[in-house]
């Protein structure tokens, strides 16, 4: 899956937790930027995981802070 | 060391040149600050003065009923339990002073793991100093690099410490939610070596796992399970052998936790289990191996309340009676509890906010009523919760008047009208 593909369906995944409409580039933060809290992420990994049908692990998910780091997680994760 | 002399021209200390590593601590001291400046008691700072029985005691100078202290089946005065604690205290000394692998292991100690294979009717049984330790050991210990622990979303702390203290890769899923830890499951790595983290009752809400569907999908993807029954141990199920009982899925399960702080009535924890290599854990759990064992007067106590557990469906019977009482009466009233109907002896209130919970909790304590405040981020979805646990040694007019405390309470504050 080619990564443009992947940033567009998690960019259409993410709408729904991104209450405040906030411009989403790789830089985005998601604790910072995003200010997601612990059961957003929950939620919101979720929706990731079954979408691509991967796991991301909350190790994993330590590792990724930025929007962009997300995209490049999941496309490894899908090709794996 | 102040000769008293004052030296007024002394350069003043300038604290704070580094970073002081308290301030990632400030925004919760504000918050605490805040609710003490409102005026009211401090809930996390209670002084039990005295205890009168399982169920009263003076609290702050008052004469209080407890409702919030998971003693469950009422042991703590027990007079057997008691006597065996003061002979074992008298016998064998105030403490062991060593791990229970080098000079830690009484025959109390023995007796105490004895009491729980009986009780579980299991090969193994490990007591550790907190159920606490129980948790942070078995979990980290059994669950290594590559392994893979699943795990609901609104576990209690000491299985998370448990994860973040191992190598496994960690998994959540959403409290309760059987679809959602399957796809979690098959999504796993076949070969992986899976651990399935559940419990009995969850403590926050009271609510109660579906464990006969999960251990059934848990077992499907080849994966071991533990089940944590810390509050329904000596209660749930016909033997009190926790909802494992209630499910019929003890066979099924690889590893009980429990605690001796609920039920049983005094401090510790144990895992017992089938698993025929299970005794290797007492060499390789660090949260076991590198500590003090439990005083002799704690496992004597505890040996003794378990084996009493075993006949007490009198008792059983009494608090569902109790729980479901406590439950109806509260709904009638218009509070909004954390579970539709009764499903463990813990009862969960629902609170607006913060700060209507405090207060509601300081008011219910000047009726003379203690309950646990609970609150972000201990509770799901950052809920404040008034949290009732129920014991067995509450009577039906204890309960009604339980109720009173309540109505009062709830209107004083405006939570109910």
């Amino acid at each position: 899956m080619d990564r443009a593909e992947v940033d567009s369906r998690i960019r259409s995944l993410i709408e729904p937790f991104n209450k405040k409409g906030v411009t989403i580039t790789d830089d985005t933060t998601f604790a910072g930027d995003l200010e997601f809290d612990s059961l957003t992420v929950m939620d919101f990994v979720a929706a990731i995981e079954d979408e691509f049908d991967i796991i991301i692990s909350m190790n994993q998910q330590a590792e990724i802070e930025k929007y962009g780091q997300l995209v490049d997680a999941v496309c490894k994760l899908a090709d794996d | 060391m102040s000769e008293g002399i004052s030296q007024p021209d002394q350069p003043e200390p300038h604290p704070g040149e580094g970073k002081d590593l308290f301030s990632k601590f400030d925004s919760l001291i504000g918050q605490r600050q805040a609710l003490l400046d409102s005026g009211l008691e401090d809930p996390f700072n209670l002084v039990m003065e005295k205890v009168l029985s399982p169920t009263r005691a003076i609290c702050n100078g008052r004469e209080t009923i407890l409702l919030g202290t998971y003693n469950y089946m009422g042991m703590t005065f027990d007079p057997e339990v008691v006597a065996a604690g003061q002979k074992a205290l008298a016998d064998f000394g105030s403490g062991t002073t060593g791990s229970r692998v080098l000079n830690g292991t009484y025959q109390g100690h023995r007796e105490c793991e004895d009491a729980l294979r009986e009780f579980y009717g299991m090969d193994h049984a490990m007591v550790f100093s907190t159920g606490y330790q129980a948790n942070l050991g078995i979990i980290s210990t059994i669950a290594g690099k590559g392994d893979y622990v699943v795990l609901d979303i609104d576990s209690h702390a000491s299985i998370w410490d448990g994860c973040a203290l191992g190598n496994a890769e960690i998994v959540p899923f959403k409290h309760n939610d059987i679809e959602a830890m399957e796809k979690r499951l098959r999504r796993i790595p076949e070969e992986a070596g899976k651990l399935v983290v559940l419990e009995g009752v969850y403590s926050m809400l009271g609510d109660i796992a579906p464990l006969k569907e999960m251990v059934a999908v848990a077992k499907k993807y080849g994966a071991m399970v533990l089940v944590d029954e810390a509050h329904s141990m000596g209660f749930i199920g016909e033997n009190g052998r926790g909802v494992v009982e209630t499910a019929g899925v003890i066979d099924d399960v690889d590893f009980i936790i429990g605690t001796f702080s609920k039920s049983v009535g005094t401090v510790g924890g144990f895992c017992v289990s089938n698993h025929p290599k299970f005794e290797i854990m007492r060499l390789v759990c660090r949260p076991y191996v590198f500590t003090a064992s439990l005083p002799p007067s704690v496992v004597a106590t505890a040996a003794t309340s378990i084996r009493k557990l075993m006949h007490g469906s009198n008792k059983r019977a009494h608090l569902w009676e109790n729980s479901r009482t406590l439950h109806a009466g509260l709904k009638e009233l218009g509070f909004q509890l954390g579970t539709d109907t009764p499903e463990s002896a813990i009862i969960a209130v629902i609170m607006p906010d913060l700060e209507r919970g405090a207060a509601m909790w300081e008011a219910l304590l000047k009726e003379g009523l203690y309950v646990n405040l609970a609150r972000p981020p201990a509770t799901p979805a950052n809920m404040t919760l008034l949290r009732c646990s129920l014991c067995a040694e509450h009577s039906s007019e204890q309960v009604e008047t339980i109720l009173d405390m309540f109505e009062r309470a709830g209107k004083a504050t405006g939570i109910i009208g």
